[in-house]
């Protein structure tokens, strides 16, 4: 006989539903007067943020090729010099105006969903190299069993990207342009593909 | 938050087995929606052990009682009286402290207030379904509501969801990001419902099922329901955080 570990599992991830907006966006949906705002909506910076605005903004995609008007996505980042605002990180204090984190439903009707953003700065991997600038998002919607993880680099970014440790893994390099944003000018546009020839990469983090 | 040194260990590899895979045709909407390749590995980095983290002042004070959040004043919303209440710990027992917690479901009769909603059952104009707290230090959590009912939903052609509350939880790191749902000991429509039976194991569908807890139902007023939900765990840093070459 062994001690036991006593480990707990995690509970099992069940649908967001269609529903989701009801819980996490209910302004969204014209339930009003309970929450003023809707939590992670609106401009992620202020006029004090650091950092060049971008606006991030794409759909989620079906197998058909119908765009999802009932996804929610987060998105989480490091400001402008790569800091998480997060008791975790340990490296050094991150712009005060900058919290990092956002929320959008998918709209209504045409299934697209946009950050009003600052770019990120570059965090370092686990084994220090820098990693390019990037996004971690999250997507979960009806008919999505457990929330997708991926993360949006940018196209302006090709020699970081190049040397991406996260990136530069990826067995099949037909792959990697799935997890870039096409940037012009302020706007970056990433739609994120849940099958097919453009299926996106998700990660098991 | 505690007042602690913040834990900044990798989080425990996830166990996909106790989770519903992407494809699930008996729920029909996953089909087109199932990302159809392998998920590629990685070791969470800053960008997922980190997150954000929400403090108690960004909470109202009727935010965690669905029975007045959105009932005129004097009013109430109609149903069955209950307290759902339990700790966020996270896969080592540990209770997780400041975690947001939202919550959202359907009203008494199993009407939805959305857009979308069509089932003909009655909107209570009392009831606005959703509501928020954020957990204590020691990651207890609690909310009063009314039982919410059942109702059809289409997929199969005489397909019904059990009663549930849907949970969005937040840990303390990005990669900890859960969604899940609170059902209720005794309903049968559980063990028949396409979108529990997503998940491949019994034991793990148990762990959704809260029971009545009667120590805790207020006599006279509200039955109450435990319902412990369980995060990710992370690693210790003892041996991680010394300098290079030690």
């Amino acid at each position: 006989m062994v001690q036991p570990l006593n480990y707990l599992k995690e509970s099992p991830s069940q649908t967001a539903g269609p529903y989701v907006h009801i819980g996490c966006t209910p302004n969204f949906t014209g339930i009003t007067g309970v929450y003023d705002t809707d939590l992670g909506s609106g401009p992620m910076a202020n006029d004090k943020t650091r950092g060049e605005r971008i606006t991030i903004k794409g759909r989620v995609i079906d197998g058909s090729g119908t765009p999802l008007r009932d996804a929610m996505i987060e998105i989480w980042q490091a400001d402008a010099d790569g800091f998480y605002n997060s008791p975790s990180e340990t490296r050094g204090k991150a712009d005060p105006n900058f919290f990092g984190w956002g929320r959008c439903p998918a709209d209504m009707v045409t299934g697209e969903f946009s950050f009003e953003t600052i770019k990120p700065g570059s965090v370092p991997f686990n084994d220090g190299r820098p990693m390019a600038p990037h996004v971690t998002l999250w997507i979960v919607a009806r008919g999505i069993n457990i929330g997708l993880q991926t993360r949006m680099y940018f196209s302006d970014e090709e020699e970081a990207n190049a040397k991406d440790p996260v990136l530069s893994r990826i067995e099949h390099r037909v792959r990697v342009p799935t997890l870039i944003g096409k940037r012009e000018g302020d706007v970056v546009t990433f739609d994120i593909h849940l099958q097919g020839e453009n299926e996106t990469i998700f990660f098991d983090i | 938050m505690k007042n602690t040194v913040p834990e900044t260990g990798g989080f425990f590899a996830r166990d996909r087995e106790i989770h519903p895979p992407a494809y699930t045709p008996g729920y029909k909407t996953s089909v087109l929606r199932a990302p159809q390749r392998a998920l590629i590995s990685l070791e969470g980095t800053k960008s997922e052990i980190t997150g954000p983290v929400f403090g108690h002042n960004m909470i109202g004070e009727f935010d965690n009682d669905l029975i007045v959040n959105y009932a005129k004043p004097g009013e109430m919303a109609i149903g069955q009286r209950i307290m759902v209440h339990g700790r966020v710990l996270d896969e080592r027992g540990v209770g997780v402290a400041g975690a947001l917690v939202e919550f959202w479901q359907a009203n008494a009769g199993g009407r939805y207030r959305h857009k979308k909603e069509t089932y003909l059952a009655a909107i209570d104009p009392n009831f606005g379904g959703f509501g928020r707290c954020i957990t204590d230090e020691n990651g207890y959590y609690a909310f009063r509501t009314i039982k919410p009912g059942a109702y059809p939903w289409p997929n199969g052609v005489n397909d019904w969801r059990p009663a549930h509350i849907h949970f969005s939880i937040f840990g303390h790191g990005f990669a900890q990001r859960l969604i899940t749902q609170m059902y209720f000991e005794g309903d049968p429509l559980i063990w028949i419902c396409p979108i529990v039976k997503t998940i491949p194991d019994e034991e793990a569908i148990k762990r959704l099922v809260a029971p009545l807890d009667m120590n805790n139902t207020v006599p006279m007023d509200m039955r109450a329901y435990k319902f412990d939900i369980v995060l990710r765990g992370r690693r210790s840093t003892f041996f991680e955080n010394r300098k290079e070459g030690n």
